[in-house]
């Protein structure tokens, strides 16, 4: 009886534990151009300076758009122009600069300055495409990732 | 269901009799429905650091670790290396590179001993650091305060929180909502310098401002 009471209370715990991170900001706009927008829960808000973002949040540039986020960790990602970028999970413990930042960039243009996270740990950061998986050891560096043109 | 399953093996006794005969098919399959144009750079760090970045496309890895290297990937598993310059990475990724948020930034303060009040010296930088906290879009700022290691652990704890609270509340000043500013009192825990107990050291005595 008991073990089945536990297994019942468990994933009800898990699921409100991962409720509680995702509502905690992962980071801020700090840049944002033209056409540029924040998919969250199906609702789209405009990526204005100022504006939170969180785990589970799609950042949409158009074709004059561009956005900057600051991360609690100190990572700096930025979008270019007619990008669809997938914040996947952010977890950052302050104290021990451990947890994990994936990231799906679907198209698009990426620049990041990776943080705390990625010092800590060169598992701890991820970027995914559709045609890769980046892993990165505490560096900057450049995506970009769509269909060629013909 | 039974078509595709078909098509498996026929390709699979097409590639048995001849692999030549194959390659023009499997050229025409990459271009026609998954060719990418996908680049992958590793940048000079503006610490002077180099890390790396790590590739992993369909089976295939490549590990970038010098300034500029990059990688482009055509397919899935069809990776390959390139150098790239300052030059060609400003015309691919301008915009981005331009949508790069201000690099966070630390500053320190210093107190008169026993007090919450600015030394002289911080006194005169303490307007320039503000404007330049100032400067910066939706900051965030944590504030935390230090004490030297003379007088008590609890009594240093309470001063070095003062301090914090000081600073903070010229910050809100600024107009910076109180939201945006976390501050802590660390006491005598955390010396810049470390010191025998009862030392007085004027560089313990201080704020810390991180700003994002």
């Amino acid at each position: 009886m008991r073990s089945g009471f536990i297994a019942l209370i468990l994933p009800i715990a898990l699921t409100f534990g991962v409720a509680a991170a995702a509502a905690e900001d992962a980071g801020h706009v700090k840049v944002s151009n033209g056409a540029a927008q924040i998919e969250r829960a199906g609702q789209r808000l405009p990526a204005a300076v100022g504006q939170a973002v969180q785990q589970g949040d799609v950042v949409i540039t158009g074709a004059d758009g561009s956005v900057g986020i600051t991360f609690r960790d100190n990572s700096l990602v930025s979008v270019g122009p007619d990008s669809v970028l997938s914040i996947d999970r952010f977890v950052f413990n302050s104290t021990t600069h451990q947890g994990n930042f994936d990231s799906s960039l679907k198209q698009g243009t990426l620049a990041v300055v990776s943080g705390k996270l990625a010092k800590q740990s060169p598992e701890a950061m991820k970027v995914k495409t559709p045609a890769a998986i980046l892993g990165v050891r505490g560096t900057e560096f450049l995506v970009r990732t769509g269909p060629a043109k013909d | 269901m039974f078509v595709p399953a078909r098509r498996k093996t026929d390709v699979r006794s097409a590639s048995a009799r001849s692999l030549v005969g194959l390659a023009p098919l499997a050229l025409l399959l990459l271009a026609g429905c998954a060719s990418r144009n996908d680049l992958y750079v590793l940048l000079p760090g503006q610490d002077g650091k180099i890390g790396a970045l790590i590739v992993s496309s369909g089976g295939e890895q490549r590990v970038l670790d010098q300034p500029y290297a990059a990688a482009s990937v055509t397919s899935p598993g069809r990776v390959e290396g390139r150098a790239t310059s300052e030059a060609e990475v400003r015309q691919a990724f301008g915009p981005a590179l331009a949508a790069q948020p201000t690099r966070p930034v630390s500053f320190f303060l210093y107190f008169l001993a026993d007090t919450d009040e600015l030394t002289p010296d911080s006194k005169r930088v303490v307007g320039q650091i503000f404007a330049e906290i100032a400067r910066r879009p939706a900051p965030e700022i944590v504030v935390i305060g230090h004490t030297d290691r003379v007088g008590a652990v609890a009594y240093n704890d309470a001063l070095s929180l003062k301090r914090a609270e000081k600073v903070r509340d010229d910050l809100l000043k600024l107009a910076i909502p109180k939201v945006r500013i976390s501050v802590a009192g660390r006491g005598e825990r955390e010396p810049l310098v470390p010191t025998a107990d009862e030392v007085s050291e004027p560089r313990n005595r201080r704020v810390e401002i991180s700003v994002r």
